[in-house]
């Protein structure tokens, strides 16, 4: 049975790297005493994936992982389970059932929501609503939006028009401006939302400071059947207690 | 949440930022304004290896029990970061509170190295504490040293306000009941160290004076005041199945050198190798119960997650309980899916048999530490593996389809001979040959690997070597040439590697380990000029110690090359590790003889370490 878990990271928990997140998550399975499944081989490892990669410093509201397990309790006793064994900056927010053959989170992700702001307000010389005239002008009012992609053997223009679905500026708090953006994820055309106000920055001739934003995700998508974003939980719905024996009993939907 | 003391535009520019947010699963958490110790505990090198440590875990937990105690961890921050907080002026902070550690009551350091020194200073120095003790004023923090190397505590003597010499099971919390008390009846900071100094296993340097004779040596080592001991005596606990043992040890984000649960099996070793100090200063062996042992691996493997678990000793093919254990390890791992990693395993028919239960077809090497290269120089160090052992072990090891193995030796150790030296790829060679020899051509998987390890001998106090010579860097690589060249004579020598470390560090490291209070200069030098992580290779600077002892006007071969006469005072004798001087010299003479001697299980030796009153001098006396 194949478990889609949301969880939000926050706080000093940013400065932990993906990979030792996923170092974190298997040992926070065995803590709650999950029933995960293994690998088959010489040295067994929980089946456990995640969806998209956070970068250090960057915090997330709508993370998402994957696991099997030969059997568990409801949606709601399984998320709270794991909050028993979290630490201080991370927290489940909600756990679903997947189809049995539904693609891997990995596999889904199309698109994900980013609020990004400035760590340091001095570093921003224009208004939230500057801002957004800014973008209407660079961005809306121009047909192309290219930025220089380098890769480890080269470098190539992209078009960012077809690949940013949403972008805006506003004001959160008094005085702090807030970028907001839907971008194309996944392992093709991932882009990075820095990568976008890098170029904005540039064609508006602001100095540009990544040190200086704060990355938020807050959401990270797959598309329906209609070609439309939906969250990467929707694919899946809440679950009673379900036990998956020979030949399957299959759990039930709440 | 907390503050992290360091800003995001920091903890984004460093190496591996997690090392310094704390947060970890199993860290504690108090409200400071309810506790009345705070209490740094602090592993003077990078958080990886720290963070490994089981002792600095044992007396986080311990300390951590009392409601009136906040224990927190501090590790050395990496050069970048350093860089970072000498140019800001960031106070050093405990990973918990994230507060300056300068406010709390304590810094304790753990000595696990000599290498490890100028980090000590680095702490005090990013701590904003002054780093000669006697320069602390009154809201300073009393630092403490703790850990092997507080059996010569006197080459960093100067930097400490007192040393805990033993286990700290056993005295701490007296001492931080006199420092509560201290505290409520305002008592100076001299008026507390006079006190501790009293508390059996506390060591107050400034409250000893240290005579020397014309020819360097120690005349007399003396109290300043009437009511403070002549002695130290080392606290070790009787019965180590009730020691605190934390059931809940803190987890770590990165991946650390020692990423797994831990189960501390026995204390002490009851073998007695001549060159051991921790065969020593460890004594006596003490056994935990098998039963609580099994309840300890339960807790900890539930309260950490961890996917492996490993036995902690000296020797665990010496636990008496070894098979039972392990077959209840076997099963509990084999259902929780999770790895055993057993290490300082004699390799015999019973070690290889559970090596394959634990490790399925994967065959990792396996390690001998034969130490030296002839059954003459093993008898010196009394490292009582044959040469019959290793072969057998060998022998069965390939039978049950290893093929790497690696063996262990030293060079420089006490009458070691141009033979001894030979000898070392030669035992390769015939463990090279007899995997040929045994397993048929069909069945084997590959060529057979004998990697050679040597390091150089460094006599260490409290042991029979304590009176030893060490020699010159140039002579170290000598002989390691001469491995290296024979290796090349050997019929098999595709077969085998060989691997040596440079020798610079080593006598560096003897003249540490066996250094008295004049080398405080030259360490406090060293670390004014820029050195330290003195334990990395790519960070440690001979040319700057060398300089430092000549500008300091002290001879480091006064230390290292010496052979010192029966009767010398060393700088540590004014502890009392247990085992008595007299026991350490009479196998010193036998070790000259060639006079092998039977470990604490075959025949007691009146090492001195009954006085403890437990483990190994007890068992059978029911």
């Amino acid at each position: 049975m194949k478990i889609r878990i949301k969880f939000r990271k926050w706080g000093v928990m940013k400065f932990v790297g993906h990979l030792d997140i996923m170092r974190y998550f298997q040992k926070a399975v065995r803590r709650a005493h999950i029933d995960i499944r293994y690998t088959e081989g010489f040295s067994p490892h929980p089946v456990m994936s995640f969806a998209a990669p956070l970068g250090v410093g960057a915090t997330g509201d709508g993370e998402y992982m994957d696991i099997e397990v030969n059997s568990c309790p409801s949606s709601a006793d399984l998320t709270a389970a794991l909050n028993a064994v979290m630490v201080d900056g991370v927290s489940i927010v909600s756990s679903v059932l997947l189809p049995d053959h539904s693609p891997s989170a990995m596999a889904a992700v199309a698109a994900a929501d980013y609020t990004v702001s400035f760590r340091n307000d001095g570093g921003n010389p224009y208004e939230a609503g500057r801002w957004q005239e800014l973008i209407e002008q660079e961005f809306y009012s121009c047909s192309r939006f290219t930025i220089i992609k380098k890769t480890k053997k080269s470098e190539r223009e992209l078009d960012l028009k077809p690949l940013v679905y949403r972008f805006f500026a506003e004001e959160d708090a008094p005085g702090k401006t807030a970028f907001h953006l839907t971008v194309s994820t996944g392992s093709t055309d991932n882009i990075k939302p820095e990568a976008v106000l890098e170029a904005l920055f540039a064609r508006c001739s602001v100095p540009f400071d990544p040190m200086n934003l704060q990355i938020h995700r807050k959401e990270v998508y797959t598309r329906d059947e209609g070609g439309r974003f939906i969250p990467l939980e929707a694919m899946g719905v809440p679950f009673a207690e379900a036990i998956l024996t020979e030949g399957g009993k299959h759990p039930c939907a709440l | 949440m907390r503050k992290p003391a360091l800003n995001d535009e920091i903890l984004l520019k460093i190496e591996k930022p997690a090392r310094y947010i704390g947060n970890e699963v199993n860290s504690v958490m108090k409200d400071p304004s309810k506790v009345d110790i705070r209490f740094a505990m602090c592993f003077p090198d990078v958080y990886e290896i720290g963070m490994s440590h089981l002792g600095i875990q044992i007396l986080y937990d311990l300390f951590n029990r009392r409601a009136d105690t906040w224990c927190e961890r501090v590790y050395s921050p990496w050069p970048d970061l350093h860089r970072i907080m000498k140019e800001q002026q960031i106070p050093l902070f405990g990973l918990e509170s994230q507060e300056p550690v300068r406010r709390f009551d304590f810094v304790g350091i753990t000595l696990q190295y000599e290498m490890c020194y100028t980090n000590v200073l680095q702490i005090l120095d990013l701590a904003q504490i002054p780093l000669l003790a006697k320069e602390r004023g009154e809201d300073m923090p009393i630092v403490i040293g703790g850990g092997p190397c507080t059996y010569n505590p006197e080459p960093i003597a100067a930097f400490f306000d007192c040393f805990y010499i033993g286990e700290g099971e056993l005295a701490y919390d007296a001492l931080l009941d006199l420092r509560i008390a201290a505290k409520k009846e305002g008592l100076s900071r001299a008026a507390f160290l006079r006190e501790a100094a009293k508390i059996e296993g506390i060591y107050v340097p400034s409250l000893y004076e240290v005579a020397y004779r014309s020819d360097g040596t120690v005349a007399a080592f003396t109290p300043v005041f009437e009511d403070i001991p002549a002695r130290v005596k080392k606290r070790a606990v009787a019965d180590l199945t009730d020691a605190v043992y934390p059931q809940k040890p803190v987890v770590p984000f990165l991946k650390v050198t020692q990423d797994r649960a831990v189960l501390e099996i026995q204390r002490g070793c009851i073998r007695g190798c001549r060159f051991c100090q921790a065969g020593m200063i460890y004594r006596p062996n003490r056994e935990k119960d098998i039963n609580r042992l099994k309840e300890l691996a339960v807790q900890i493997l539930d309260a950490t997650g961890y996917d492996e678990i490993s036995l902690s000793s000296l020797s665990s093919s010496d636990y008496s309980g070894l098979s039972q254990l392990l077959d209840f390890l076997l099963e509990e791992c084999r259902r929780r899916r999770i790895n055993i990693s057993l290490p300082s395993l004699r390799i015999d028919a019973f070690s290889l048999d559970i090596m394959q239960k634990v490790q399925d077809v994967k065959k990792s090497s396996l390690t001998f530490a034969p130490e030296a290269g002839t059954q003459r120089l093993r008898d010196v160090i009394n490292k009582g593996l044959t040469e019959e052992d290793i072969l057998g072990g060998a022998r069965e090891a390939f039978l049950g389809g290893w093929n790497r193995v690696k063996l262990y030796f030293m060079l420089g150790l006490p009458t070691e001979e141009e033979a001894d030296i030979r000898a070392i790829p030669e035992l390769a060679d015939d463990i090279a040959a007899l995997y040929y020899e045994t397993v048929p051509k069909e069945q084997r998987s590959g060529k057979c690997q004998v990697t050679v390890s040597t390091s150089f001998f460094v006599p260490k106090p409290f042991t029979p070597f304590q009176w030893a010579e060490m020699f010159g860097e140039d002579e170290y690589k000598k002989r390691a040439r001469a491995v290296n060249e024979h290796v090349r004579e050997q019929l098999n020598r595709k077969s085998i590697r060989y691997i040596w470390h440079e020798p610079d560090m080593t006598v560096l490291e003897g003249a540490l380990a066996r250094g008295d209070r004049r080398l405080s200069d030259v360490i406090l030098y060293v670390y004014r000029h820029g050195g330290f992580f003195d334990a990395w290779s790519e960070y440690f600077a001979c040319g700057l110690w060398l300089e430092a002892f000549r500008v300091c006007g002290i001879s480091m071969d006064f230390y290292t090359k010496r052979q010192r006469a029966a009767d010398e005072i060393f700088p540590w004798d004014f502890i009392d590790c247990g085992v008595t001087k007299e026991f350490l010299l009479r196998e010193w003479m036998r070790a000259k003889e060639g006079a092998v001697t039977p470990n604490c299980r075959e025949r007691c030796q009146g090492c001195g370490a009954r006085q403890f009153e437990g483990g190994v001098c007890f068992e059978d006396q029911n």
